[in-house]
């Protein structure tokens, strides 16, 4: 038993520290003094103050922000009608080919999504004289790979959906478009949340369709760190990353305070 | 006789090849808690589905207080029904969940508070209404989700197993309170089961249905002493059943044997060796093997305080019956 | 109801499908540096032969699958145990644990993959620390290495790899194990009998999660491969950014679908079973 335990714990030692160390160190260096991100020369705020100043940066983090909004919002609204139809609609023309369709961009190489969607904006551009490479763009190549994870949880949540409930709904006299509203939707709510924050974290965190799609004038955060890293280590990304996994924590621990809160409601009751 | 609340014409439904309903005639009475009694797939619950409007017959017509119901969805059908999961909104509160069919029909918020309040107290939840249904005992749950279906007032009540996610004891006071309600309200219930007591301690009729039809209707004590067919006499308690010419049999509850040591005086007599006996407290169940006979089954009364059963295995006896104590059947 | 089905529909139609099959048509085009776009359609099987002979391609492709499956196998090989330890934590402890697993995941990509060239550097802090212990005097440079690849693959796809594993493990009714050893099976016979088998689904779906990604991976070999490392999802890229050849990289696209067509559709059956079981 003690055996198991301490094999248990050793494992998961290893696992967490091979997770975590690379993460703090970068975190460590962020503050170090020196431009050599292997070398320690004493404590400083100078990367922070210099990425702060970096308006090529902000510029880009903001674009970033502004198409992850759009797209995590628009690949829940898809995501959502996709996921339905896959879970309640038995049978319609093409539904074999539309559930490969709603999960195949999961497991799709992006690169091969890159340039596929790439060449589509360069023949609508060809035809149509549209549309500009840029926001949009990246937005809809954003929106089409994001859509198969809403649709997937979404799915999933009204795979175990007891069906009873709806039936009361309009035994209760609510119309099938009422008892959506009422009943569906709020006990989807949990699920399309996940979906819309995933979408937004997919978004912010994409770099190759982006790097295809996004044309002459428009470069993401993720472009911008990119060509940054490519020359080699860079002080000010390791105060970027710091501040990205300072919000990934940070929500994380809100949303688990959030729910020992509700748990905590529920028992004091 | 008024017209009945609800008439059901020649109603059948099949599942692919499997007719779960098979040509189905029925009247319901209004002010009746009729109990659709059968074994599981025996089309009980996809005739109450019907009846509420979740599937749509094959053929035949489902007739509402005189009205057609062909077409009408259910949400526009003047029935409620009980789920067997209760299907409470979790999402909702226990006034939500009860409100929730009135704020549908576009009552008054006073109204609705106040027809909320009525009906908690009725099935004595007074003060839970703000609880989520995951706070609520099972038993709470149940009656949440009767309150709920209550509240609407409907013509006709729909319960799909009742109690059947209840323990044994709260089971059967439950049995109680919902017949007083019924009463109370003079609605007319229909309530679907599996479990033979409920059905005959609760209903003032009873239909049993056998393989998508019935197999026979009539009050509780009309189907146990007189039983129309063998399912029906098989189905619904205990009962011997004696072949006593070419498609005729008798069929004969044990209870209504005579068990002695010596023969009795009784119309009819048979002798025989116990073969096995069921000691139940109240009472005990004997398996008597008939000489060049079948085996029957007799229950005696454990009147005397002595050491078990009367007789032991191993015993010639006596069983002796009278002339009207057996059904005579030829299906 | 039909509006539902038809707008995402639609939407993967023009924005997905669509695309692949200009991809599809644009291999067999002709390079054309003079065009703008640089291409002349037409049926030019040129592209495809030159991916089937020439060497520098075909060591692209054999070094995608080597470097894919060694990283797929060490990712199992650090995440079965963790896995393991987690389903048979206490079931307190299970969702924090767990979630410190996936919590990288909801960092950036780019930055854990950049984390790994501060550290894997000639002078990065692991040579330091090797020097500095005294474990080994002149450590060589893994950075530019397929073996940074390889730590950078597992390190990046661990949480895919862990979660299949956990989901299929913590179902697992230890009271099997129990009887095997009453059977008298020893803890690793037991351990090879029972709970191998029963987790054999979540070993396939977690080493497909780590594979499929692998093959086509851009960022990783080129941060951390160096110019050495041969994969093909650098070579489409570079085709077409560097040599804007836009016919051989559609090619390169066409033939790395082609090679994922197997594990992906096992992936998807795998997926929709486990759908329709819950």
């Amino acid at each position: 038993m003690i055996g198991r335990a301490r094999f248990a714990f050793t494992v998961l030692a290893f696992g967490y520290a091979f997770l975590y160390l690379p993460i703090a160190l970068v975190i460590t260096y962020s503050f170090n003094e020196s431009r050599l991100v292997t070398v320690w020369a004493g404590l400083s705020t100078k990367w922070w103050i210099a990425l702060f100043h970096n308006e090529a940066m902000l510029d880009a983090a903001w674009l970033s922000v502004r198409i992850g909004l759009a797209s995590a919002t628009l690949s829940t609204v898809l995501g959502l009608a996709a996921g339905y139809a896959l879970a309640r609609v038995p049978r319609f023309v093409g539904r074999t080919l539309f559930a490969s369709l709603v999960v195949a961009p999961m497991v799709m190489p992006e690169v091969v999504m890159g340039i596929s969607m790439l060449l589509l904006f360069v023949g609508s551009d060809q035809l149509l004289g549209g549309p500009a490479r840029g926001f949009l763009t990246i937005t809809i190549g954003h929106v089409t790979f994001s859509l198969a994870f809403v649709a997937i949880v979404v799915q999933a949540r009204l795979a175990d959906f007891d069906r009873t409930l709806e039936e009361a709904a309009m035994d209760l006299g609510a119309t099938p478009w009422t008892t959506f509203l009422t009943v569906t939707l709020p006990l989807l709510t949990p699920a399309l949340v996940s979906g819309w924050l995933l979408a937004f974290t997919l978004s912010l965190d994409d770099l190759i369709l982006t790097q295809f799609v996004a044309g002459a004038q428009s470069q993401t955060l993720p472009m911008r760190v990119y060509s940054s890293v490519r020359l080699g280590v860079d002080p000010q990304i390791n105060v970027l990353a710091t501040i990205v996994v300072a919000i990934a924590a940070s929500a994380l621990i809100a949303s688990a305070v959030l729910t020992r809160r509700s748990v905590d409601k529920r028992a004091a009751q | 006789m008024s017209e009945p609340i609800v008439r059901i014409e020649g109603l059948t439904k099949r599942f692919g090849e499997v007719p779960a309903v098979a040509g189905v005639d029925l009247e319901i009475a209004r002010g009746e808690l009729f109990a659709l009694l059968g074994g599981s797939g025996c089309g009980k619950t996809t005739l109450l589905r019907m009846i509420a409007g979740f599937e749509t017959p094959d053929t035949g017509r489902v007739i509402i207080d005189g009205q057609d119901m062909t077409g009408v969805p259910p949400h526009k059908r003047p029935v409620n029904m009980m789920f067997q999961s209760y299907a409470l909104f979790p999402h909702l509160d226990v006034a939500g969940n009860i409100a929730y069919g009135l704020k549908r029909e576009g009552v008054a918020r006073a109204e609705i508070a106040q027809r909320v309040a009525e009906v908690l107290s009725l099935v004595k939840l007074d003060g839970l209404g703000s609880r989520r249904p995951a706070q609520l005992s099972g038993g709470q749950r149940q009656r949440v989700a009767l309150a709920r279906a209550l509240v609407k007032r409907p013509k006709l009540l729909l319960l799909d197993e009742p109690l059947a996610a209840l323990d044994r004891k709260l089971r059967e006071g439950t049995r109680f309170e919902m017949v007083r309600l019924q009463e109370r309200l003079g609605l007319t219930f229909v309530i679907v089961t599996h479990d033979q007591e409920e059905a005959m301690s609760m209903a003032t009729r009873l239909a049993v249905m056998n393989a998508g039809r019935i197999a026979q209707t009539g009050p509780p004590h009309e189907l146990y002493e007189r039983p129309a067919s063998r399912f029906v006499a098989d189905f619904i308690g205990i009962a011997n059943i004696l072949q006593t010419g070419a498609r005729r049999w008798l069929a004969l509850r044990p209870e209504k044997i005579v068990l002695t040591s010596a023969r009795p005086a009784t119309a009819h007599v048979a002798t025989g060796q116990v073969i096995d006996i069921a000691y139940e407290g109240d009472r005990s169940l004997y398996r008597v093997a008939i000489e060049n006979g079948p085996v029957m089954l007799v229950a005696a009364m454990n009147v005397a305080r002595a050491h078990g059963s009367a007789h032991r295995r191993g015993d010639t006896v006596w069983l002796g019956w009278s002339d009207d104590a057996g059904q005579v059947l030829d299906e | 109801m039909r509006l539902v089905i038809a707008l995402p529909f639609a939407w993967l139609v023009v924005f997905f499908l669509l695309p692949l099959v200009l991809v599809l048509g644009l291999s067999f085009g002709t390079n054309s540096p003079d065009l703008a776009p640089p291409v002349e359609l037409g049926l030019n099987l040129a592209s495809f032969r030159l991916l089937f002979t020439d060497d520098l391609y075909l060591a692209a492709w054999l070094s995608s699958l080597r470097i894919a499956a060694v990283s797929t196998f060490g990712a199992l090989l650090l995440g079965y145990p963790m896995a393991y330890a987690i389903a048979r934590a206490r079931p307190q402890l299970r969702p924090l644990l767990l979630t410190l697993v996936i919590l990288p995941f909801w960092t950036s990509f780019l930055i854990r993959v950049y984390a790994w060239m501060g550290l894997l550097a000639e002078n990065g802090i692991l040579n330091q620390f090797l020097r500095w212990s005294g474990l080994v005097r002149n450590p060589g440079t893994i950075l530019g290495t397929e073996w940074a690849v390889h730590l950078g693959i597992v390190y990046a796809y661990l949480p895919f790899m862990v979660l299949p594993l956990y989901s299929s493990l913590e179902k697992l009714d230890w009271s099997l194990l129990e009887a095997a050893s009453d059977l008298g099976a020893k803890p690793l016979p037991a351990f090879l009998t029972v709970t191998l088998p029963l987790s054999l689904p979540g070993i396939v779906a977690g080493c497909l999660m780590v594979f499929i990604p692998a093959i086509g991976e851009f960022v990783i070999p080129d941060l951390l491969g160096g110019t050495r490392t041969l994969m093909i999802g650098k070579v489409l890229w570079d085709e077409f950014f560097t040599n804007s050849d836009w016919p051989l990289a559609s090619a390169v696209a066409i033939c790395l679908l082609i090679l994922l067509v197997g594990p992906i559709v096992i992936f998807q059956r795998h997926q929709q079973r486990s759908l329709e079981r819950t």
